[in-house]
């Protein structure tokens, strides 16, 4: 699905030059759920960004689901990014003034679908996240977890090849936490290739696979026996 | 502009961003509200001066005499110049090919008036058959004087409508009815208005011939009017009234032995002149009218660009989900713009109605002195709103611009 070689990346401080991602290899299967891991710097929201065309590669080679990313003006990374990615953020980044059920339709919007349709499945997937009777609240009037879990549920509604999460649980407490890990692992159990990335540890050990981000290299990358959430809620 | 989903996209966030919507459309809606009735007292304005110079004929010519105040070929100052029949007849002679009208003027001073027992306090004065038109006057009944009246020193009289409404008001018509003027009996033969007002309307005329024979007038005239023929513009008319007022004083201080620059032995009142400086001032007022109308549509400008700029600011974390979630850097320009586009236009078109309907209803009302029914030509109104939008949506493409082009990342950062 994602295929990663000897990428680089390096940011322009001044008149000095960050290498903050010294060429990573990576790939991920269809239907994995890999934790990306490291500590703050070390590359893991560079790396997120370029899987997820908020940013420019310097080197190496970027390709999702048989398509290569590179040279990509604006207007088409948008298409690819409402075409194939989800995105979830630490802080929800729902827009304020829309409803739960008009958050979600609106990656539809981006994707043309029509109005009634647009509800018909926003509603679905704010059903599948357990917030049906929630769906004309405005994110003001929602609790941290519901909130997430309305971002899941968003980024779901697009149908994308990937879902990134960018520490998902973030800014929530440790009960949400495990219950908005739970949803992600039920999303991935149906078959859908999840990236997290983030640096608590159970967190992590609740994915299938981790993979350890230092200084800009990848240190490790092992399976592991994924801990089921729900044991938790 | 005609995809029904953007529509829908845009009306939903208007309704859910009142305040800011609601502002943006008050500054916009009363730059042009305060434009449009600028303008329109700035033609009111303009009415009323042309309203005002309505009254006697505008291309007329008064001359009357004065005191010298200067000393001249040997005579003293403060000496009376008396006017006669000669002097206008060869003034009349001399500019014949300048006038359309003339009328010397004999006030009969002293005189008694009476119709019956009843004892009038009406001025009286001899004139001839053309000081109608200088007059403006129009009949609402009868006739004015005419030639053959002079010619046989008739005895007849013209009254004005309010002597008519004063003195006549059981009768008809006024028409045949005696007046008794210092006691010799004057036939009424008819009834004249003046759009100038009452205090035009109560005045006797008799024939001048009339008027110097039986009061002991001699040859003496108190002043005379002319009427210039029409000219083909405003400037034309006004430079053939200076000119012909030059010749005429010229003439009378030479043959009354006055000085050239003695301003009050010889006095000539033009309102072409005096309409001219009201025109000017008219057109002065217009042209500021203007400039503050402009500069309260820039402060709309400025206003509309400042509200786009706080929007785009504080939607900045929301075009960046937008574009995480797939939106183009056009649609969010375009969206942006469509919203601001669609908000002056409103607003534009709701101040220009209000503004239009209060002239149109309190307008034809409004009739203090120099300002009449004050109105502004729509397709101005109309074109002004067109720059306030195509203004504010200029001035609302670049930071619309700016924040399509913000990096998603920086965007979601942005608190």
């Amino acid at each position: 699905m994602i295929e990663i070689k000897d990428l680089h990346k390096s940011y322009k401080m001044g008149s000095n030059s960050l290498h903050v991602l010294k060429g990573i290899n990576f790939s991920v299967e269809e239907g994995e759920l890999v934790a990306i891991m490291g500590s703050s710097g070390s590359g893991k929201s560079t790396l997120l960004n370029i899987l997820g065309m908020l940013d420019e590669l310097d080197e190496g080679s970027y390709t999702l689901d048989n398509v290569a990313i590179k040279n990509l003006n604006e207007t088409k990374a948008a298409q690819y990014r409402n075409k194939f990615l989800g995105f979830v953020f630490q802080s929800f980044n729902l827009i304020n003034y829309k409803s739960a059920v008009e958050n979600v339709a609106l990656p539809l919007y981006y994707q043309r679908v029509g109005r009634k349709e647009r509800q018909e499945k926003a509603l679905k997937y704010l059903e599948q996240v357990g917030l049906k009777e929630w769906a004309t609240h405005l994110p003001s009037e929602l609790s941290g977890g519901q909130k997430q879990r309305v971002a899941i549920a968003r980024a779901m509604a697009a149908e994308p090849k990937v879902l990134l999460a960018d520490e998902p649980t973030g800014a929530l407490d440790s009960t949400t936490s495990y219950e908005v890990m739970d949803l992600i692992q039920k999303i991935n159990d149906a078959g859908n290739t999840i990236l997290v990335v983030t640096h608590e540890e159970d967190i992590a050990q609740m994915c299938k696979r981790i993979v350890h981000l230092k200084d800009g290299v990848i240190v490790e990358d092992k399976k592991v026996e994924q801990v089921r959430a729900s044991q938790y809620v | 502009m005609f995809d029904l989903e953007r529509w829908q996209e845009i009306f939903d966030t208007i309704r859910k961003n009142k305040l800011r919507t609601f502002l943006t459309g008050l500054s916009v809606a009363s730059g042009i509200f305060i434009l449009v009735i600028l303008l329109g007292f700035g033609q009111g304005m303009q009415n009323g001066v042309a309203k005002e110079f309505e009254q006697d004929a505008s291309t007329s010519v008064w001359v009357w005499p004065g005191v010298t105040t200067k000393q001249y070929k040997g005579l003293n100052p403060g000496r009376r110049i008396q006017l006669r029949n000669e002097n206008y007849d060869f003034a009349a002679r001399l500019l014949e090919d300048e006038i359309e009208n003339k009328s010397p003027r004999y006030f009969v001073r002293n005189a008694s008036v009476n119709y019956g027992k009843e004892s009038l306090a009406y001025g009286v004065q001899g004139v001839s058959h053309q000081f109608q038109f200088i007059e403006n006057a129009y009949m609402s009944h009868g006739r004015f004087l005419n030639h053959s009246d002079e010619v046989h020193t008739a005895k007849v009289a013209v009254i004005g409508n309010k002597i008519k409404r004063d003195v006549f008001k059981d009768t008809l018509s006024p028409v045949g009815q005696f007046l008794k003027i210092s006691g010799i009996l004057f036939k009424i033969v008819g009834v004249y208005g003046d759009i100038g007002g009452e205090r035009e309307e109560e005045r006797i005329f008799i024939p001048i011939t009339t008027a110097q024979k039986v009061f002991n007038g001699a040859d003496y005239i108190n002043n005379m009017s002319f009427t210039l023929p029409p000219a083909e513009n405003f400037d034309a008319a006004v430079e053939q009234s200076i000119k012909f007022r030059n010749k005429i004083e010229s003439y009378l201080k030479q043959v009354h032995k006055v000085a050239p620059d003695d301003t009050s032995a010889i006095q000539v009142f033009n309102p072409m002149e005096q309409a001219k400086r009201f025109y000017n001032l008219g057109l002065g007022i217009n042209l500021f009218f203007w400039f503050v109308g402009i500069c309260t549509i820039i402060a709309g400008v400025v206003g509309v660009s400042n509200i786009m700029l706080i929007v785009v600011k504080e939607r900045t974390r929301e075009i960046g989900i937008r574009k995480a979630l797939g939106a183009k850097p056009w649609s969010v320009i375009g969206m942006i713009l469509h919203e601001s586009v669609f908000i002056t236009a409103i607003a534009g078109f709701t101040g220009l109605i209000f503004s239009m309907s209060l002239l149109e209803i309190i307008g034809p009302h409004i009739e203090i002195d120099y300002i009449v029914n004050p109105s502004v030509n729509f397709n101005v109104a109309l074109a002004t709103v067109f720059v306030l939008i195509f203004a504010g949506a200029v001035a609302g493409f670049f930071p619309a611009w700016r924040a399509a082009r913000i990096h998603v990342i920086d965007a979601l950062k942005d608190e």
